[in-house]
């Protein structure tokens, strides 16, 4: 039994489960070099069991959208970058990178020798087709703001592959590591599913199954470990943990923290925790009443009981949020920004001093944003009525949510998936002109500190302008951020070589894991 | 004797078949008219829920240019009425289109789905009516002793039970405590028949239990009513058994309101095995049709509506023909 968490999560659940596990977890933690020393065992047929399939899937990586298809996606595709199990970036289809003109130019040394699926070696030409994919104009694609500041792709020499940017970007690398940036031949149609990946398609039902065999010329000799991997939708919670339980599947995704503490006491099982997963938060819009006012914005901030959102809604699988959207794994966090415990009387204070007379209403929906966002906003409206602010949740249906509540209500429930980057979430959401800026807060200090930071090649320097600018959004802006909150996966106890990595969108699970006999 | 042999052979029968021919043509006909109808409403029903498939397909990161752009390649910016004649004529010619979101054509795919769920439902009626006609009439064979009574609690108790809870204690019992079967009954095309069987024993258990207890409540009513009738007290003062009544001279009567029963629970056993699909994991259609309604993917929408209302609507004629057969006096409406 390995229970896997390396950050601090100190939660309630984290020591529930290190107490139900015993010994043996205890063990296994103790002694780091134990998992080590176990070598990968070849073949065998892996079965995930993955939620959020829909039939609608589909194999193009422009249309990702959610978990099921990241895991499949990720069997057929490489990216060019990718991530060590420390969150450092690791080649992938690229071997090495180097940044040019201070960091508006990035150069990619492409793989010697890599084959696609269907024989056709890796070039230069296959890597701008497969990301020019995502951009332009017409573009639908879920990755095509990742690459909105790329002015040009062009092949600058054999097996090189350079990216003009339209300014500096240190992180670039990172984002290239995206699931959505997978490499398909020159011309091919993404929804055939070539790619250079550890496994080749052999069938694709959307919506229920998706079959792969191991690509015996995988380019990556550490991994592809399985003959085959069978990846299963399973989109009720209570059917994936049967299937784990009655071992018809070796991994399942998304366990609710309810049930993992449950889970733990089972010998044959092996839990997962990744902490950071995501945030959840209620988003103001800062350019309407009343998030224009700067004392209702920290009103509301003092009026949260962040401990009980993590207690209650996240049974304990998350930590405290001070306003921060930036995630304590993140290498750019900042330590020393003081906690915002709920203090009734400086809301009140604040609400007083803010002279708005109206009510707060916030629009929640069960089923949409995070899960338990209704039930969180009730805690909140209990908190926020203690302290004197007059506070209504408004419930909305969860269908149409995105399109019909967000960016349209004053106060909404919202979450946000980890990313790689500070900067890929910074200007995600935070800049002034960001796609989905969803409090349309606007701070010119702000978007200065990030793209200064973007930019930025010397590391303590960076560090100072990420601190200030996470300082800004936790001062000023109209988001309540309470609670990061974490992600629990489960496993047979035979499956080994598993590993969450904090902002690593879209899991490599099937290629890096094996199953011991 | 003889004056039956009078009768010229062949003539009444024919007759008879005639009107009931008319008769069936005139159901189907509004079985029709009532698809269409649907059609009308689900279409009307879709443009109505918020958003469309645009912004379902773009999500988050819808920004108006890509919407707008979206819409045009979609042929989501025409006015409803033009989309819904294009829909129905192409309909008509036998062309579902392709779906919005992944652009495959909605007939191989629902075709795919619909046999599972046939399959389920065929499976499934196949075990639950011979049981529980056979449960109707052994309770009213024993009517009043304790095995008449235990059926009844049975049954009523298995009725109350939502099939959810049937399902989870299905895998609680079978999958995880005793480790027999597999909780979950992900069919695909390339499995054998065997293990597609062995798969999909607790669905169609969960569906059969689900149904079961209708059928046989039912059975046991129309047999008793029938069995109240005054033809039945000289079939007793004649001294016939008690088993011969039912089997000869009931039950001939009381099928015309079992069939009934039975072929609305058919109609159930495909339109609503939804919960079931989704507790087991079983690629049919009702997953796919939670997923098309979430998508706004209408032409699957509608393609799934059209099948679900034809089964229904289809069913209901067969229930109508069926007691017809059986009871000549329905074929005389007033």
């Amino acid at each position: 039994m390995t229970f896997q968490n390396e950050t601090n999560a100190g939660g309630i659940n984290r020591r529930t489960l290190l107490k139900a596990t015993g010994a043996l977890a205890a063990g296994s933690l103790l002694l780091p070099g134990f998992a080590r020393a176990q070598q990968p065992q070849k073949g065998g047929h892996l079965i995930l069991g993955i939620d959020n399939a829909s039939s609608t899937d589909r194999l193009d990586p422009a249309f990702y959208f959610e978990a099921y298809a990241y895991n499949v996606g990720l069997q057929l595709f490489n990216t060019l970058t990718d991530l060590n199990d420390d969150g450092s970036l690791r080649a992938g289809l690229a071997e090495s990178w180097e940044p040019a003109a201070s960091g508006s130019q990035w150069i990619f040394k492409l793989r010697k020798g890599v084959q696609f699926h269907n024989g056709k070696e890796l070039t230069p030409e296959d890597v701008i087709y497969s990301l020019n994919h995502h951009r332009g104009e017409k573009s639908e694609s879920a990755g095509k703001g990742y690459l909105l500041s790329v002015a040009d792709i062009v092949k600058s020499a054999d097996h090189e592959v350079t990216f003009q940017l339209s300014g500096p970007n240190a992180d670039f690398p990172y984002l290239l590591g995206d699931v959505h940036f997978g490499i398909t031949p020159d011309g091919a149609n993404f929804d055939d599913g070539i790619g250079t990946g550890a496994f080749i398609l052999e069938n694709f039902q959307p919506g229920v199954r998706t079959l792969v065999r191991r690509n015996p010329n995988y380019w990556d000799p550490e991994r592809g470990h399985v003959d085959s991997v069978e990846t299963v939708a399973y989109n009720d919670k209570s059917a994936r943990v049967a299937a784990l339980i009655s071992n018809s599947v070796h991994f399942i995704n998304n366990v609710e923290p309810r049930v993992a503490q449950r889970l733990a006491a089972n010998k044959a099982l092996a839990l997962h925790q990744e902490d950071d997963s995501s945030i959840v938060l209620f988003a103001g819009r800062a350019d309407s009443a009343p998030f224009d006012n700067l004392d209702v914005r920290l009103a509301l901030k003092y009026a949260i009981d962040r401990e009980q959102i993590v207690t209650s809604i996240l049974s304990g699988a998350g930590t405290v949020s001070n306003d921060n959207p930036i995630f304590p794994s993140n290498r750019y966090f900042a330590t020393d920004v003081p906690k915002r415990a709920y203090d009734p009387e400086k809301a009140a204070f604040h609400w007083k001093k803010s002279g708005y007379d109206g009510n707060v209403v916030l629009s929640a929906s069960d089923g949409a944003s995070f899960s338990g966002a209704l039930d969180a906003a009730q805690l909140y409206q209990q908190s926020a009525t203690a302290a004197g602010i007059p506070f209504e949740v408004n419930r909305v249906p969860a269908d149409g949510y995105w399109t019909d509540v967000w960016l349209k209500q004053p106060f909404v429930a919202s979450g946000w998936g980890a990313r790689p980057t500070a900067d890929a979430m910074l200007s995600l959401i935070y800049l002034s002109e960001a796609p989905w800026n969803e409090t349309g807060w606007k701070n010119k200090n702000f978007d200065q500190l990030v793209l200064a930071a973007r930019g930025e090649l010397d590391e303590t320097k960076r560090k100072q302008l990420y601190h200030d600018a996470q300082v800004l959004i936790i001062d000023e802006n109209s988001s309540v951020i309470p609670a990061y909150s974490a992600q629990i996966s489960a496993s047979s106890s035979k499956l080994k070589g598993y590993k969450a990595i904090p902002g690593q969108n879209g899991p490599r699970t099937a290629e890096k894991v094996w199953l011991e006999s | 004797m003889a004056l039956v042999d009078t009768i010229e052979p062949g003539l009444r029968p024919r007759f008879q078949d005639h009107r009931i021919a008319r008769l069936i043509a005139r159901r189907f006909l509004i079985g029709l008219v009532l698809l269409f109808v649907i059609s009308t409403l689900i279409f009307i029903g879709t443009e109505i829920l918020p958003g469309d498939a645009a912004t379902a397909l773009l999500g988050r990161s819808a920004t108006p240019a890509a919407l707008a752009e979206l819409r045009v390649r979609l042929g989501l910016d025409r006015p409803l009425v033009e989309r819904y004649l294009v829909w129905l004529a192409n309909v008509l010619q036998g062309d579902f289109g392709v779906s919005l979101m992944n652009g495959r054509s909605v007939t191989s795919s629902l075709g795919l789905r619909l046999g599972n769920t046939l399959f389920l439902a065929a499976a499934a009626a196949l075990v639950s009516v011979p049981l529980s006609v056979f449960l109707g009439i052994l309770s009213v064979r024993y009517r009043g002793t304790v095995l008449d009574r235990s059926i009844s609690a049975l049954t009523r108790g298995i009725v109350a039970l939502p099939e959810f809870f049937v399902g989870y204690l299905l895998i609680f019992v079978f999958s995880i405590t005793l480790g027999w079967l597999a909780s979950s009954a992900t069919v695909f095309e390339t499995m054998g028949l065997g293990d597609r069987v062995l798969a999909m024993i607790l669905p169609c258990l969960t569906l059969t239990l689900a149904v079961t207890g209708h059928i046989t409540t039912m059975t046991r009513a129309a047999l008793l009513n029938t069995l109240a009738l005054p033809y039945i007290e000289m079939a007793i003062l004649k001294g016939a058994s008690r088993s011969f009544i039912i089997w000869h001279h009931a039950f001939p009567n009381a099928l015309a309101a079992i069939t009934n029963v039975v072929i609305l629970n058919l109609a159930y056993l495909v339109a609503g095995v939804v919960v079931v699909e989704v507790i087991f994991v079983y690629p049919g259609m009702g997953q796919f049709m939670v997923d098309s309604v979430v998508n706004r993917d209408i032409p699957v929408v509608q393609a799934c509506c059209l099948l679900f209302a034809g089964v229904y609507i289809g069913l209901n004629l067969l229930a109508d023909v069926v007691s017809i057969l059986a009871n000549p006096r329905l074929r005389y409406p007033k």
